[in-house]
């Protein structure tokens, strides 16, 4: 399986790098887990790069999404891996680093664009050196068909109370599935439920520092209460919503046969491709009126140097660009709902991406509980963990407070902060 | 006696034409078994390098309470996964292959063909398809229920903890009850017409003469196919990766020791792989299969009957 794996890397990387070195006096191979994305590289991003830099030639060679992680550490590990690496946020991009696969980013010009925040998801955990110039961050939030919207009645909900009230009569009408949304890849219902409901109730980076810190636990308070409201999902799910894969909900709501789709601002382009409906937005609703509202703005996708390259140069290069607001512009309109990290503002055109990035205003941005620090054991991996308890509770199979207790004992097994 | 055996020459011609077989064999096959269980002695040191643990790792897998669990809940599920196939597969093979071999059947080779065909597809084609007949959303099995009145009998199947790895058994089934039906089929051709013939005499005939005559003769194939079953079943991977992912959801219910292996190898999302427990994973799997075997060797084998024809 390995060897099938590194042989195939090896066949692509030497595929993709001869062709174009016989034109290019160098040439740049980039790895990638967006394969959606690949149109957009081919045709805007890498020819306005080519543009202002003909003497590199670009290659984007992305993986499937869920073998990325695995086949990125094979090829790295066999030295065959392109000379541009799209980096996971915190701790997967950090590992790299730590081994010396990725090369530090200090000296780059244009790292002076970021802020010390947008830097943090690809910096040491001191937040010293930088490994990846961050490219985008991605907004938590829930889509829903303003057609069955207006046919119904319904308001935008702004509280929990209005949410369910709003799906009961979705449900009650009975056209509409009231929520798109399935269990069978587990991971849809931890990034689409938990964490993105979840920071309304652990107070975004307040309880997740908490956590991190050793004073509250996944067990209790509002980690538990997320999971308690997950259970209450259920009913609102389209039939068999347990045998419902991520590629199902998305196809049933851009079909127009359910209102509310939880998710991200990451499903903007693909949407709006798809629907024929017109379709709105709405941050995760808050407990009571008048709470604060924290949402989930998480640090997607950044972009390294494979140390191990040898266009070390044409690599940083190629960064440099990256870093500059001639790229964020193309990026930010080319992909709607992936937005920028740079602290110069970029206009988005997309209405719906205005929508998401506009709950900056009001609400407090936190990123997903999982991803910094707490997910560095390895067995339970707290990141899998939580995919498989939220998928339990909303599938009746585990209870919300034996689930939390589940999490809270993967967590403590390794974490020390946890073990008092 | 002794001078005939010196005379004779050495007959290099053997070694020469075993020479390619044996080297690429051992080349793929032999040495990275061999490799992949060196590397289950090892484990990462304080510096991330490789340090010799001897068998502390087969012990982790077994007695630490976050490996035991896993690993034995994978290992059931394997062996229910083995028991469907057993029960199901090989029954309904032999009785394709008793009906194959008929006299009198129109059509037979259509048959054999269609019955072979789903053997030849790839498991990513039998995964998808199958988990699109049986989506709850675009599926066509909720329709075809409903049109004979048992629509309230369709469920999520692939989503329910306790239905999801019987519902994958049988696709496995599905896919590979033409090699059952094919080597019994085989076997029941190759007894000769007088045999039967004799029994008819005898007035051993129809079922009787399945049971008594056919069945004694075909029980060396059957062997085969349980064990070639054994193998297939504790090796599986393929079609849980590909309907369920490496997670072999829901809630691991249909997680068998491929799955387990792939995840702790090579990791999943935010877990970094594990080439050490993950080579331990395999190492146990390795010695799974080799002492089915052997069992299958020494206790069944040599007990079975067999016939001179």
């Amino acid at each position: 399986m390995k060897r099938a794996l590194t042989m195939s890397a090896a066949v692509v990387a030497v595929c993709a790098s001869w062709a174009p070195m016989a034109q290019a006096a160098s040439s740049l191979v980039i790895e990638s887990w967006r394969a959606d994305d690949l149109a957009i590289w081919q045709d805007k991003i890498i020819p306005a790069f080519e543009k202002t830099h003909p003497d590199i030639k670009v290659t984007f060679a992305p993986t499937a999404p869920k073998e990325y992680n695995a086949a990125l550490n094979a090829k790295l590990e066999s030295g065959t891996a392109g000379d541009i690496v799209t980096c996971r946020p915190f701790d997967a991009s950090l590992e790299q680093f730590t081994k010396g696969r990725l090369a530090p980013l200090n000296d780059l010009p244009g790292m002076n664009n970021f802020s010390a925040a947008a830097k943090l998801a690809w910096s040491t955990d001191d937040g010293k050196t930088a490994f990846c110039v961050p490219m985008a961050s991605v907004l938590h939030g829930f889509l829903y068909n303003k057609e069955a919207f207006d046919k119904l009645g319904l308001k935008e909900p702004k509280t929990e109370d209005e949410l369910f009230a709003a799906l009961d009569k979705i449900k009650k009408d009975g056209t509409y599935v009231p929520m798109a949304m399935g269990t069978a890849d587990q991971w849809e219902a931890a990034t689409t439920g938990y964490q993105n409901i979840g920071p309304n109730y652990w107070k975004g980076e307040e309880g997740r520092n908490a956590v991190i810190q050793g004073t509250q636990k996944l067990s209790e308070g509002g980690w538990l209460e997320t999971l308690r409201t997950l259970a209450k999902w259920a009913p609102y799910l389209g039939d068999g919503y347990k045998a419902q894969s991520y590629a199902d909900s998305q196809n049933i709501f851009t079909l127009g046969r359910a209102a509310i789709y939880p998710g991200g601002s990451w499903e903007i382009s693909g949407f709006n491709a798809q629907a024929t409906f017109k379709m709105g937005a709405f941050p995760p609703p808050v407990r009571k009126v008048g709470d604060t509202c924290y949402i989930s703005d998480h640090p997607d996708i950044a972009m390294g140097v494979n140390t191990k390259s040898k266009n070390q140069d044409a690599a940083k290069k190629f960064l440099t660009w990256v870093t500059t607001p001639d790229f964020a512009k193309i990026y930010a309109n080319a992909l709607p709902g992936f937005f920028s990290l740079q602290t110069a503002p970029v206009a988005v055109d997309d209405p719906l991406a205005q929508t998401f990035v506009g709950w900056r205003n009001g609400c407090k941005s936190t990123i997903r509980s999982t991803y910094q620090i707490l997910s560095r054991g390895a067995k339970p991996n707290l990141e899998d963990a939580t995919w498989g308890a939220s998928a339990n509770v909303i599938n009746g199979s585990e209870t919300p407070e034996k689930a939390a207790e589940r999490l809270q004992a993967a967590l403590a097994n390794w974490y020390k902060p946890q073990q008092k | 006696m002794a001078t005939s055996a010196q005379r004779k020459p050495i007959r290099w011609h053997i070694g020469v034409l075993l020479a390619p077989a044996i080297l690429i064999y051992t080349v793929i096959m032999l040495l990275p078994v061999f490799d992949s269980l060196r590397l289950s002695l090892y484990g990462k040191g304080p510096d991330g390098e490789a340090v010799f643990v001897g068998l502390a790792n087969y012990t982790t897998l077994l007695t630490d309470s976050y490996w035991q669990g896993p690993f034995w809940n994978a290992l059931w599920n394997n062996t229910l996964f083995f028991i469907i196939h057993m029960l199901v597969q090989n029954p309904i093979g032999i009785l394709l292959a008793a009906l194959l071999s008929l006299g009198k059947l129109p059509g037979r080779e259509f048959y054999r063909t269609a019955l072979f065909l789903p053997t030849m597809l790839s498991f990513v084609i039998v995964g998808f398809v199958w988990k699109l007949i049986l989506s709850p959303a675009w599926g066509v099995s909720k329709t075809l229920l409903g049109s004979v009145g048992l629509g309230s009998w369709f469920g999520p199947w692939l989503g329910q903890p306790d239905t999801a790895l019987v519902t994958l058994a049988l696709i496995s089934v599905w896919q590979f009850i033409g090699l059952p039906m094919m080597l019994i089929y085989a076997a029941m051709i190759a007894i000769p017409d007088e045999l039967l013939e004799a029994a008819s005499c005898d007035g051993v005939t129809g079922i009787t003469q399945f049971f008594k005559i056919k069945l004694p003769l075909i029980w060396p194939s059957i062997g085969v196919v349980s064990i070639l079953t054994f193998v297939g079943n504790f090796n599986a991977f393929d079609l849980i990766y590909v309907s369920q992912g490496a997670l072999a959801g829901p809630n691991f219910s249909t997680d068998i020791l491929g799955t387990l292996l792939y995840r702790t190898f090579f990791g999943n999302q935010l877990q970094s792989g594990d080439p050490f427990m993950g080579a331990t994973i395999a190492g146990a799997m390795f010695l799974i299969i080799l002492g089915g075997v052997c069992v299958y060797l020494y206790g069944v084998q040599r007990r079975l009957a067999y016939y001179q024809m």
